[in-house]
């Protein structure tokens, strides 16, 4: 088939560093960007002298060029930025990167994402400077300017159409928190979280309490990517690239919150193309790693991926439902952004890749499609759907 | 000002460079509120932008909008984000809708009890906040329950 990603590439490695508190990295960010390289071409088996390619997002300050370099790669072939911010741009990293390996561009990307939070600074803090002009202009003076208030926003207007409880919310959380106990590389491993905790816990904005919120971390994550082709020369089974979409809906970088659909996660319009590249639906999926930048993005994501009815939200989404390896729809099962590392969301599609090759914490029986969203809310936002051997 | 919603020391929001807005910070000063209306083709939006979003006419005009709209979204916010807001307490943002100019919306914050129970769908009025003799000189629009 032509113009289509199915199948076409495969993730042959995967590699991450140690997972930091924010801050607590002995290690330069540029040196966690290529520990975790070279563990992903380790674990590939693979040179990484071999490494043609680098595609990440978020404006990773890692600069192919200087990697490239420092990694002694013999010929810089592709080298690719998703533009827009947050975690959105994760799964797009991934599309882009097995693009370049389709068309022939390059034939061995790397995708990976590096963030030493404690040396360059924190996302959940408002702006210091004076002054703010544009938009901002039109919501920093009035107390809104953090990640966690420009979304729940629109998570407090869809909860309130649909009829959406906190329990819901609640679910998600302890769902991953569960998953990080069983998970040694996850830095809430060994600090569990039940329904009294969580409801105890402080507001950060309504209705958003602390343990809905993800974590700010240090450390690095990468992945490399190569022809189908050559899928089965590696050491792991191959998890094939079945789908890899990104985009966003009608004016969904409106400014001010005035997205006309605005209660949404922003995957109205790349869901399609999503399934209709994998060939696949949302009961096909096996297992669903769902960004966590907030709860209420993954209510939303949840919804517009298919997997539930906004109406139907408070039954399905329970922490039994949502865990491994029983739940109808094992979710975050390393412990996502929440519990495991906010790595800006690459740690979910390592996951993702970990289910198919058997070999997650917290394994979900006979993975042969695996799904993750990346970056719900931001725009543009980024889903990619891996697959085993079985689905070629 | 001493009746300040929130505590001084936020970012204080100046027209932008471009130009783009100024026709807004003008109309606040006195107590009115506008938003884009295409001269083309009818559609109000905001915020502002060079072009309508719906024809892509350049012929853009600030015209008034009435002073009140009703709550499309809300949130109270616990957490401080900036040192300014340490000693805060709790706020309230709103998110108003212009039902009858294309839906459009702006951003203020909830006079009255921060614990205050907050109905989507509520009708509020526009409260002017005058910082005039800041600098730079501002104006910021706030919303109270009718």
């Amino acid at each position: 088939m032509s113009r289509t990603l199915r199948g076409t590439t495969a993730i042959a490695g995967v590699g991450e560093t140690t997972y930091y508190k924010r801050g607590q990295s002995p290690d330069a960010e540029f040196k966690l960007a290529l520990m975790a390289i070279l563990a992903a071409c380790e674990d590939a088996g693979i040179s990484p002298k071999e490494v043609d390619g680098f595609a990440s997002f978020s404006n990773d300050r890692s600069d192919p060029s200087r990697l490239a370099n420092a990694l002694g790669c013999h010929d810089l072939r592709f080298s690719n930025m998703q533009w827009g911010g947050g975690g959105g741009g994760g799964s797009a990293a991934i599309a882009h990167a097995a693009a370049s390996v389709t068309t022939g561009l390059a034939e061995c990307v790397v995708v990976f994402r590096a963030l030493a939070q404690g040396q360059f600074g924190r996302f959940g803090q408002g702006p210091r400077s004076n002054v703010v002009s544009g938009g901002g202009a039109f919501t920093i003076p009035y107390g809104l300017m953090s990640p966690a208030q420009s979304f729940a926003m629109k998570v407090m207007r869809f909860m309130h159409e649909h009829g959406v409880g906190r329990s819901a919310l609640r679910a998600i959380s302890l769902a991953s928190y569960h998953h990080a106990q069983n998970n040694p590389r996850a830095v809430m491993h060994g600090r569990p979280l039940d329904a009294e905790k969580y409801d105890a816990s402080r507001w950060i904005v309504e209705p958003f309490r602390l343990f809905d919120c993800c974590l700010e971390n240090d450390g690095a994550a990468a992945m490399v990517v190569v022809p189908a082709e050559r899928a089965k020369d590696f050491p792991h089974p191959p998890a094939y690239v079945l789908s890899a979409v990104t985009g966003s809906h009608y004016r969904a970088g409106a400014s001010v919150h005035n997205t006309p659909d605005y209660a949404t996660s922003n995957f109205k319009t790349c869901v399609p193309r999503l399934y209709d590249m994998a060939g696949c639906k949302p009961d096909d999926v096996d297992v669903l790693q769902c960004y966590e930048n907030f709860t209420g993005g993954v209510l939303m994501s949840m919804v517009e991926h298919g997997f539930v009815e906004p109406e139907e939200c408070n039954e399905f989404l329970t922490k039994e439902n949502l865990i491994a390896p029983s739940g109808k729809l094992p979710t975050n099962t390393s412990g996502g952004n929440l519990a495991e590392c906010y790595m800006h969301g690459l740690e979910l599609n390592i996951e993702a890749v970990r289910q198919i090759r058997g070999t997650s914490p917290n394994q979900v029986d006979d993975v042969d499609v695996s799904l993750v969203v990346s970056g719900p809310m931001v725009t543009p936002v980024s889903s990619s759907i891996f697959g085993s051997e079985a689905t070629l | 000002m001493s009746d300040a919603y929130l505590k001084a020391g936020l970012p204080k929001p100046a027209p932008a460079p471009d130009g783009l807005d100024a026709p807004y910070w003008e109309a606040v000063a006195e107590e009115r509120l506008v938003m884009q209306h295409c001269q083309d083709c009818g559609a109000w939006q905001w915020g502002p932008e060079w072009i309508c979003h719906r024809c892509h006419s350049q012929n853009l005009a600030f015209d008034d909008v009435p002073l009140i709209g009703r709550i499309y979204s809300y949130e109270r916010v616990w957490h401080p984000v900036h040192p300014a807001l340490n000693e805060q307490g709790p706020y309230i943002i709103v998110l108003v809708e212009f039902p009858d100019h294309d839906g459009a919306r702006m951003v203020g914050n909830l006079l009255g009890d921060p614990r205050q129970d907050v109905e989507i769908g509520g009708r509020v009025q526009a409260v002017f906040e005058h910082h005039q003799d800041d600098d730079p000189a501002h104006t910021l629009v706030h919303w109270e329950v009718i």
